[in-house]
């Protein structure tokens, strides 16, 4: 049995200066090539959960720590910050925080250098990752005059191309227009089929339910549903938790209400059509 | 009203962000901004309250030409709220950084806290009245960044991505807002990508911007069912249009409607809202 990737156990954090925990005893494992969508109302923990990853709480922020994190076996305590970003990569939410160079090309070859790779391992995967991502036009822009998308896809290529064993996004489509969030999901799943274990936080779960093998729900720091989308989006309480199912889903769940259950639970529309044409064909021909 | 009169725009030695722009936002208008990452939105939304102003063409707020008024006379008149909400923050706390504003516009100090604190409630931050702005989540900055500006009651609101980090109760919460400021007379322009949740607002109109020019404004149901225009700013359409659309191809008629009810009732409705459907057919 291999080694989960991430392994929380009990695990409390209380951020300096707040009066209630952001996480409350949380435990869960993560095993490599699972792709889990984090979501939750506003302040119930998400990005806490994201920072428990790379080891900036309890390394940067200060608070009471309980509990272990463990990344690819290792306690988080027991190693700084720059050596578990090796493992674990993350793209913050505002992508400004994270980009620091002059161009694009020296964004991606920055993260690169920093690992102490040969220079031309650095060339070789920079100018895959500018072609791979489509920034090959901007590799010589400077980020600042970049619009927020294609801040948010170099900030994304910057941590890809440095191969980590965990990605962790945080509401990464927060900047993106509609068809830049579709690419970015597209891309996600290129890397899941490259057995990259993801995490990914976001309000929206129309764009990154079809490819999340499991998700997580966290309400007031606590994790208050775990597994796959099938059966955690077909709660009818999660609402009252402040998550947006995607609407596929409530409307299969509003159907429901008026009398209809359809065979299989729908994910995406394709599959939903599939079915609502096969049921009232097959009462055509009755 | 706001009128935007063949605006072009282009920040130093760029290239144009706007290129022959115009727009009107009537009194008690909710309008929604989309288009492509880069397409300008954020630069329109910058010369409405005249924190950038045009290069040719011109923009009339209430009959004032923003190039003669200053930012400081405008913003009284049009809020302005940014898409990055920790731009704006520099209050040691969650009421102090709402009623800063309140204080400029003449209210005392107890009276400005006061208001701060009801804003807040509206907003459902009030438990963080003391608490350094930059301790809050993603979601209650920005929802602290629009409070700070609403509080101020301005004539014109521009929400610059408003949804972002919203969980689906503050997402219902912000279109309360909105239309309690339409019922005041007051006007929205909302800038957004959640495509869903604009479809949902039941706005007055959809403007697309695209490259810096304006390519198609109308109702939301003619804009949202068009998936030439909609592809042609990187937008995708929502998942009632697909459905739709995908529905109607299998000879499945149901109501053109963005709303999700109409659509299931009419559904069920088809389907007899009888019992399960079998696993057989």
């Amino acid at each position: 049995m291999p080694e989960p990737i991430v392994d929380i156990q009990n695990v409390t954090f209380k951020y300096a200066g707040s009066s209630a925990p952001a996480i409350v005893d949380v435990s869960l494992q993560i095993k490599r090539g699972e792709v889990v969508l984090v979501t939750g109302a506003s302040g119930s923990g998400k990005s806490t959960f994201c920072r428990l990853l790379n080891g900036l709480i309890p390394h940067f922020y200060e608070g009471e720590f309980s509990g272990c994190v463990f990344i690819n076996g290792v306690d988080t305590r027991t190693i700084p910050v720059y050596v578990l970003s090796k493992d674990v990569g993350l793209v913050f939410q505002n992508p400004d925080n994270q980009l620091v160079s002059l161009s694009v090309e020296r964004e991606i070859a920055f993260g690169l250098e920093n690992l102490g790779l040969p220079r031309e391992e650095i060339i070789k995967r920079t100018e895959f990752i500018l072609k791979y991502f489509g920034l090959d036009r901007l590799r010589d822009v400077p980020p600042y005059k970049l619009s927020g998308g294609e801040k948010q896809r170099t900030a994304l290529a910057a941590v890809v191309a440095m191969r980590p064993l965990l990605l962790v996004l945080d509401e990464p489509t927060a900047e993106l227009d509609p068809m830049s969030a579709l690419q970015l999901a597209l891309m996600l799943s290129q890397l899941r089929e490259m057995e990259t274990t993801i995490v990914i936080v976001e309000h929206r779960l129309d764009v990154f339910t079809p490819l999340a093998t499991r998700i997580l729900v966290f309400s007031e720091g606590q994790l208050v549903r775990d597994g796959p989308p099938e059966e955690v989006l077909f709660d009818s309480n999660l609402s009252s938790l402040g998550v947006s199912t995607p609407r596929v889903v409530q409307l299969q769940l509003k159907l429901e209400e008026l009398g209809i259950k359809l065979p299989i639970k729908a994910l995406t529309v394709s599959s939903l059509v599939d079915q609502l044409s096969s049921a009232v064909s097959s009462l055509d021909l009755r | 009203m706001i009128s935007v009169e063949r605006v072009c725009f282009w920040y130093s030695r760029g290239a144009t962000v706007l290129d022959d722009v115009s727009l009107t936002i009537s009194d008690g208008d909710v309008v929604l901004l989309m288009g492509e990452n880069g397409s300008g939105k954020t630069t329109l939304a910058k010369l409405l309250n005249g924190l950038l102003k045009p290069k040719s063409g011109r923009v009339v707020v209430d009959g004032l030409d923003t190039r003669e008024h200053s930012v400081a006379e405008l913003c009284r008149i049009v809020g302005y709220v940014p898409q990055n909400p920790e731009h704006q923050f520099f209050a040691e706390n969650a009421a102090e950084e709402v009623a800063f504003g309140l204080r400029n516009l003449g209210l005392g100090d107890k009276e400005a806290l006061d208001e701060a604190l009801s804003v807040l409630r509206k907003f459902g931050l009030e438990r963080y009245a003391s608490t350094p702005p930059w301790q809050l989540s993603g979601g209650e900055m920005k929802r602290l960044s629009i409070a700070s500006v609403y509080a101020m009651q301005p004539k014109y609101l521009i929400l610059d991505e408003p949804t972002i980090g919203q969980d689906a109760k503050q997402k219902k919460a912000l279109i309360d807002l909105i239309f309690g400021m339409k019922a005041e007379g007051k006007a929205v322009l909302v800038i957004t990508h959640d495509v869903e949740w604009a479809s949902e607002l039941g706005a007055d109109k959809v403007v697309l911007l695209s490259k810096g020019k304006v390519i198609a404004e109308g109702v939301p149901e003619d804009i949202f069912f068009n998936y030439t225009l909609l592809k042609s700013c990187n937008l995708v359409p929502p998942v009632s249009v697909d459905l739709y659309a995908h529905l109607s191809k299998r000879g499945f008629s149901v109501p053109r409607s963005l709303d999700y009810g109409v659509l299931a009732e009419s559904i069920a409705l088809k389907l007899g809202g009888s019992s399960v459907v079998s696993g057989s057919i």
